[in-house]
């Protein structure tokens, strides 16, 4: 197959990026899209040019490292992939495919295809999480859960973080990944203690990094290659809402409520 | 290494004592089952006061290293926690797919921490320490009540009790599962446990941050340089006491089943600073992944071995036989392992069927492009259960073979080749988990311990966890109750040398400037290794790896080129790092592997091998931990040895006929 590439470079975060084209020949269908961009790397450094950054590790769709936007779609025109598992067979010969970085406010681009998604981090340290420390459980089979609570936390459990949801959000808002998290806790017995006060805490997190409001648009759930359900949202929304009657208020300490 | 008394009582009260020569493994004597709570209450406790005064550095946030840093900081200790990823959340313990073991017996089926035990000794091809795999299967019940208080989503049957599953051949249910995700389940359970400590302000956490060197003054690990992968900035950290979780180095074959960052400097800068290296040469092949396409393949991609549950794994009787598989009669396929292992059939141990497909391979009769690869044939179990039954059990594997290699295997056999995927080797640790640099500790794949020669199917975790939870809090305690907190700067000169020794290392692979990439180098020294030191060793081809590897590592040192600087993102120069360090492991992995000249596990010397062409041990010359220290000639490393003593497990040759 022979590709032409329009791919995003940008130096660092203070040097204005732009858009530079590369032909891709030689490219075998049975390529995955980061092998596809390993070949461009390696005629690249040859050449004495700097070959294109971009995020990957396990390279087989669960660390959740591997990012971009294919088309304008995060992790391209595949459903319930990442990048990583696209392979070159889903395009044809003699395409042009634009290849740029998640872009939100929250996700600042640190080169080319690589942006920063200490964010996501930011909100689970402010409460995405259950607080029992080790050495404290009972036995594991002294509270039963229910197969079909237990099914639904493991559907929200697999989120694996990568970020397409707010790249792929008009508003950039994070509310799928937070409502996730939410889910996989609030589905679970463990979970209920700290139910509502996690849910204001991390929605009060993703605020302050900047994230943008959820209009249930729907894109998030579209291109979440775990295809995390939006009905972890109205789950997040209704803890919200109790929360609020509650009279919760956040409880983040300043130092953890700031953003970099 | 001096004389070590080893006293030894067993459990009918025999008391023994013995002078050995070698390594002291520090493992507590006394009936196996006591030896842990023993040793629990004669380690010495740091005052809850006290603690934050320590600093403890841990480098990885996988199962092993993230549950340490969260438990560790949980106790009120200071801990700086190091990982490459963009997040802690990222590290590779996120791949394992099938499940964690633990002696809990809830399914009543005659499982219990003892048999466990046997069960790993003996899969290790007896050349574990028993008194730390005994202690790997009391802690494996804590484990998952751990897990389970944490919210890990496992798998409920519909009473809403944990439900269990066979696993990778063993004969009892103890598998605990989250669906194919447990490892991104346990790893998502640590990294909560350590988020809620870095927001309390005991961990600080330092992510796309690589280790590059360990600093030791006056013989004990007293920090660590690092490079900020973002900015490229070369900088200090000093500690009390330094754990090292950085996973295998199964990444030196090129191709490997390992998250493409995964590597081997953290260790390797260890070694190279007096941690002894415990048999390099242990790695294990995975039967189950998908084959090679072809020279732009960049990591190869493990299906579950709970396939093998369900698929039969066969190849034509006929050399060379191009027929598609659906044309070719059942009276001309070969069941390969149904015919020679009729106890086991298809779920004999990783290390025998990975073996198996390579001989039938080698001998022409492979599948698919290249000849590399065996059929796994669900046709049977389709039309015996149908094909929802198979769907519901292995769906997601299914959907991704497909995605992979644009084949249905609804309909048409997988193919499936075995691959690098764990390393049973690593840095020698003690009972303590200490390596033989007194303040330095090592856990999960990166330590040597408890597999033995051939890691069980979901042991892995089990060891990650066990070792992060459970173990390093006592044994890193005890060391720091034994030393004053703090004490030294980061201005003391082994700091400034080591420094600057990594600045120079930078600045050389920038200044090379040759001709080749560094991956054309990683790939052609994963050959060497996946044809010299892979699945079937010998004689005369490590004596080959062992010219070849010098000379590509010399050749690497005059040609490589690594574009751009040292201040800024550059993936490049991260990758030739670790690639230099692979050079020097590959070399003492072929030294390792040349010196057993037995059988043992996943290490199979085609010269040692039963009438059946099962692997031999040599348990009269080889029953010991080979424990390599660097001597600055990396071609005459020092062999130290560990010797074993089975006490409880008699050594026996496995068979699974």
């Amino acid at each position: 197959m022979k590709l032409t590439l329009k791919v995003w470079r940008q130096k660092n975060n203070k040097t204005p990026g732009e858009f530079k084209t590369y032909q891709a020949d030689h490219i075998s269908p049975d390529m995955s899209f980061l092998e596809m961009l390993d070949v461009v790397n390696q005629d690249l450094i040859v050449k004495g040019e700097e070959p294109i950054a971009f995020d990957h590790d396990c390279r087989e769709g669960i660390c959740g490292m591997c990012s971009l936007m294919i088309n304008g779609v995060a992790h391209g025109p595949k459903a319930a992939i990442t990048t990583c598992q696209l392979h070159m067979r889903s395009f044809n010969d003699g395409d042009t495919i634009t290849i740029e970085p998640w872009r939100a406010l929250p996700f600042p681009i640190i080169k080319d295809l690589v942006v920063d998604r200490s964010s996501f981090d930011r909100i689970i340290q402010a409460g995405g999480y259950i607080s029992v420390s080790t050495g404290s459980a009972p036995d594991a089979n002294t509270i039963p859960v229910p197969k079909p609570d237990a099914d639904k936390a493991m559907d929200a459990a697999a989120c694996i973080g990568c970020g397409a949801c707010v790249a792929a959000c008009p508003n950039g808002s994070a509310m799928l990944f937070v409502a996730a998290k939410a889910a996989h806790l609030s589905f679970l017995p463990q979970g209920q203690a700290e139910r509502h006060q996690r849910a204001v805490n991390m929605v009060m997190q993703q605020d302050l990094e900047g994230f943008g409001n959820c209009t249930n648009i729907g894109e998030c759930s579209a291109v979440c290659p775990k295809e995390i359900s939006m009905d972890t949202i109205a789950r997040l929304n209704r803890d919200l809402i109790v929360a609020s009657l509650k009279g919760i208020e956040p409880t983040l300490q300043p130092a953890e409520a700031k953003a970099s | 290494m001096s004389e070590i008394k080893k006293e030894t009582t067993t459990r009918t009260g025999v008391r023994t004592v013995e002078y050995v020569k070698g390594l002291d493994s520090k493992a507590p004597s006394g009936p196996i089952e006591q030896r842990w709570d023993k040793h629990r209450f004669e380690m010495k406790l740091v005052n809850p006061a006290n603690r934050r005064r320590y600093t403890i550095i841990v480098v990885g946030s996988g199962l092993a290293g993230g549950a340490a840093a969260a438990t560790l900081g949980e106790q009120g200790y200071n801990v700086k926690c190091f990982c490459y990823q963009d997040s802690p959340r990222r590290a590779h313990s996120i791949a394992a797919q099938g499940g964690i073991n633990a002696a809990k017996n809830y399914r009543n089926d005659g499982d219990s921490i003892f048999r466990l035990f046997y069960d790993t000794v003996k899969g290790g091809d007896f050349r574990a320490r028993e008194s730390n795999v005994y202690r790997l299967a009391q802690v494996s019940v804590n484990i998952i009540d751990q897990c389970v208080a944490q919210g890990v989503p496992f798998a409920r049957e519909y009473g809403g009790y944990l439900d269990n599953r066979s696993f990778g051949g063993a004969q009892v249910s103890r598998t605990f599962y989250a669906r194919g995700q447990t490892g991104q389940q346990l790893l998502l359970g640590a990294y909560q446990a350590l988020s809620r400590q870095i927001a309390a302000g005991t961990v600080k956490m330092f992510p796309r941050t690589e280790m590059l060197d360990l600093v030791v003054v006056d013989g004990r690990a007293r920090g660590i340089i690092t490079r900020d992968m973002v900015t490229g900035k070369i900088e200090r950290h000093v500690g009390d006491a330094v754990v090292l979780a950085t996973g295998g180095y199964g990444n030196v074959f090129y191709l490997s089943t390992n998250a493409k960052g995964c590597n081997a400097t953290a260790i390797w800068r260890a070694h190279r600073r007096g941690a002894f290296f415990g048999n390099p040469c242990f790695t294990q092949i995975h039967p189950t992944c998908i084959p090679v396409t072809g020279d732009h393949q960049s990591k190869l991609t493990l299906m579950s071995e709970s396939l093998r549950n369900d698929g039969r794994i066969w190849v034509p009787k006929k050399k060379g036989d191009t027929r598609r598989p659906q044309d070719i009669p059942e009276s001309e396929r070969d069941y390969y392992l149904e015919e020679r292992y009729p106890a086991f059939g298809n779920l004999v141990p990783r290390d025998v069927a990975s073996r198996n497909a390579k001989q039938v391979c080698d001998e022409g009769r492979g599948v698919g492009p290249g000849g590399q690869g065996v059929y796994l044939d669900f046709a049977d179990a389709i039309k015996r259960l149908g094909k929802q039954k198979i769907a519901e059990r292995y769906g997601n594997l299914f959907d991704m073979y497909q995605q992979i290699t644009g084949e249905n295997p609804y309909e048409v056999p997988m193919r499936i080749y075995p691959a690098v995927h764990y390393t049973m080797g690593g840095l020698w640790v003690d009972y303590n988990l200490m390596s033989t640099i007194p303040g330095l500790f090592v856990a999960g794949e990166a330590n040597f311990s408890d597999h033995g020669a051939n890691r069980l199917g979901a042991s892995a975790l089990m060891q990650g966890l066990a070792d992060g939870y459970f173990i390093l809090p006592y044994t890193v305690a005890n060391f720091l109750a034994g030393v004053k907190p703090g004490g030294l700067s980061a201005d003391h000169p082994a700091f400034a040398e080591a420094e600057a020794e990594v600045a120079d290392r930078v600045k050389r692979l920038l200044s090379i400037n040759g001709k080749r990439t560094v991956d054309s180098f990683h790939r052609e020294l994963g050959r060497i290794m996946w044809d010299e030191c892979g699945m079937a060793r010998n004689d005369a081809g490590l004596r080959k790896a062992l010219r070849r590897i010098p000379e590509l590592r010399e050749e690497f040192w005059q040609n490589v080129k690594v574009p751009g600087e040292g201040g800024e993102l550059n993936q490049e120069l991260e990758k030739a790092g670790r690639v230099a360090d692979f050079f020097e492991l590959a070399e003492l992995m072929c030294i390792d592997a040349l010196h057993r000249t037995e059988s043992c596990g996943g290490h199979f010397r085609e010269e040692s091998q039963t009438e059946d062409g099962e692997a031999k041990r040599d348990d009269e010359n080889f029953s010991y931990v080979a424990a390599w220290e660097y001597t600055g000639d990396l071609a005459k490393p020092e062999l130290h040895k560990e010797p074993l003593v089975f006490e409880y497990v008699k050594p026996s040759q496995r068979s699974y006929k």
